[in-house]
């Protein structure tokens, strides 16, 4: 169930590439406007959200908007500039390296766009690797592993190599990586746009059954807002580095706050709209609050088992 | 009017260069002799392993390890043939030498090239100071090197084996950076997000994913030290280059060109062998869909 608690706290995170201006202070919001040059770009500017236990939380946005680089500041693949990222109370920017790898280990898992698996091993072992790197013994790993496997549904490719896959079933397997980490945090950069459109379909409705049985805490990167709308509880929109707008899909949709947010909402109806004129069959930006009522009138199998 | 470099200008190195080695013979002659000892024992055992196998045996050997890679009959019963007529020139023994020499000096430059090369490719630092020292002890003409080997090992296979190593070791270390340096970014950052440790890293994600090119490394470095004999044979080191070499100073055109064979089936069939277990690392193909 939901919880009220926030697991996840962002506060004021800023990333600056290249040069850092000596004087930077992110609580004065004009310093970086005189000191950034050229050599500075702001990838991430004043950003502030948190996420409560069990939402799925998407940040969309275009390509160069910072959103990757906002999601790789929680695992400290990318190192935030200042700010403050509180994970079940704790601030990871305060970790020293050995408190880092244990955090990485056990409290947060990543799917990636580009699915980043290795491609020396099969998808058994790519999928027990973070057990593996957590130091667990071989045959549990291989059976939670074989679980997990089970669960994305590629029981039977456990010894085939991920080049021999198709880029859905790769992402499958990315996803089951993550998965039988059991962590309560689950990092999702992009994980569907690479794949082609019925597929990508495919693996959201995937997404959402397994979200039903674990009840994970999500963050969730996309482009596509239709993706937002679909499996987002909340959502923000970023721009440049920094969040122009934060609430529900409906909030978002109902009343996109400038001109930037009303053209990802703008160019999603006219796609639907243009859908349906093509084809009787009922696609729709359904909201995740609209799919629970619709849900309680007719139950659909996968709606039925979110909450 | 004399447009040369001045003469006054003139500073020359070479006393002080010929100092240090004196130097080095008299303060640390000991520890080369230990050093020397020690290869030397090393080279003796690898001498007497390659020797005690009849030569039936070898070409067994190498004709079974074509036919596990290949399958193909030609290129099953090549590798021996080619063998055999080492055998038929009279050059076995000799070559058998070489070979020792070449394996000696090739496990030499594993071992100090390839943690060389995996330090090369985790410090930018250490790369930039490295890589004209590889660039000079490639271009460094061999003889020039063989004096201060000489004197500090002395004549024969050691002072060989130092010298093959100086000029085959680039390779191994090269590749093995430039092999971890090219392993795929999204790759390691998966790896790093499941909180893998450096050592993890390096041993699940960067050493593995990198051994294709270490491996092209290893075959470029034993065809060098194959390459270095002949001139390795001018101070003692025995083997097929001193066929060469005395064929060279008897204008024997043709003893010149059976020594010269030799070295190069060795190298055919050497390279082969190599490359194939190179291949055993290379990740599984795309399947075509």
């Amino acid at each position: 169930m939901t919880n009220t608690n926030p697991i996840v706290e962002i506060n004021g995170l800023w990333k600056l590439f290249g040069k850092t201006p000596v004087d930077f202070d992110p609580k004065d919001m004009d310093s970086y406007n005189d000191s950034t040059s050229d050599e500075t770009v702001i990838a991430v500017k004043d950003v502030s959200f948190e996420v409560k236990q069990g939402e799925v939380f998407v940040i969309m946005g275009l390509s160069g908007s910072g959103k990757s680089t906002l999601i790789r500041c929680i695992p400290r693949l990318v190192g935030p500039t200042s700010g403050e990222i509180q994970i079940n109370g704790r601030d990871v920017l305060q970790m020293d390296d050995n408190e880092l790898i244990d955090f990485r280990r056990h409290e947060t898992a990543m799917v990636f766009q580009h699915y980043g698996l290795l491609p020396h091993r099969d998808v058994l072992e790519n999928v027990s690797f973070g057990l593996k790197l957590r130091g667990v013994a071989a045959e549990e790993r291989e059976e939670r592993a074989r679980n997990a496997i089970a669960r994305v549904g590629l029981d039977g490719w456990e010894h085939y190599y991920p080049t021999q896959l198709s880029g859905g079933m790769r992402q499958r397997v990315g996803i089951a990586r993550a998965l039988v980490q059991e962590t309560d945090i689950l990092l999702m950069d992009e994980p569907f746009s690479g794949l082609d459109p019925l597929i990508r379909r495919e693996m959201q409705e995937t997404l959402v059954q397994l979200q039903a049985e674990d009840n994970k805490t999500i963050i969730f990167v996309t482009h596509d807002l239709g993706e937002a709308a679909r499996l987002g509880d909340r959502m923000a929109v970023m721009k440049q580095g920094e969040f122009v707008q934060q609430g529900t899909p409906e909030e978002i949709i109902n009343n996109p706050v400038d001109e930037y947010v009303e053209r990802f909402v703008s160019d999603q109806r006219s796609f639907l709209s243009g859908h349906k004129r093509r084809s009787s069959v009922g696609m729709s930006l359904r909201t995740r609050s609209e799919r629970h009522s619709t849900a309680m009138a007719a139950p659909a199998p996968l709606t039925a088992l979110r909450r | 009017m004399n447009q040369l470099f001045p003469e006054q200008w003139h500073y020359h190195v070479a006393p002080h260069i010929s100092a240090f080695v004196k130097w080095l013979v008299l303060a640390w002659g000991p520890f080369f002799e230990a050093i020397s000892n020690m290869v030397l024992v090393m080279l003796l055992q690898v001498e007497g392993f390659l020797k005690w196998v009849p030569w039936w045996g070898w070409i067994i050997i190498i004709t079974f390890i074509a036919w596990r890679q290949t399958g193909n009959l030609v290129k099953t019963l090549l590798p021996g043939i080619l063998i055999f007529t080492i055998g038929f020139f009279g050059l076995w023994e000799v070559a058998m030498e070489t070979l020792g020499i070449v394996f000696v000096a090739v496990f030499i430059s594993l071992v100090v090239g390839i943690p060389m090369g995996i330090a090369m490719s985790s410090s930018d630092r250490f790369n930039a100071i490295n890589t004209p020292l590889l660039d000079a002890m490639q271009t460094m003409p061999s003889l020039v090197y063989l004096i201060p080997a000489l004197m500090l090992f002395g004549l024969g296979k050691v002072p060989g084996v130092f010298a093959t190593v100086i000029y085959s070791l680039p390779p191994v270390v090269r590749l093995t950076n430039l092999g971890i340096r090219q392993v795929s970014q999204e790759v390691q950052e998966a790896a790093l997000v499941f909180g893998a440790s450096k050592w993890q890293m390096m041993k699940e994600v960067r050493f593995p994913l990198a051994m294709p090119t270490i491996m092209a490394g290893i075959n470029q470095t034993t065809m060098l030290a194959l390459s270095m004999v002949v001139i390795a044979s001018m101070i003692g080191a025995g083997g097929l280059g001193e066929e060469v070499l005395k064929a060279t100073n008897r204008v024997d055109v043709g003893k010149g060109f059976e020594a010269g064979w030799a070295i190069v089936v060795l190298a055919i069939v050497i390279d082969r062998i190599t490359q194939a277990a190179a291949k055993r690392w290379d990740t599984p193909s795309e399947m075509k869909n």
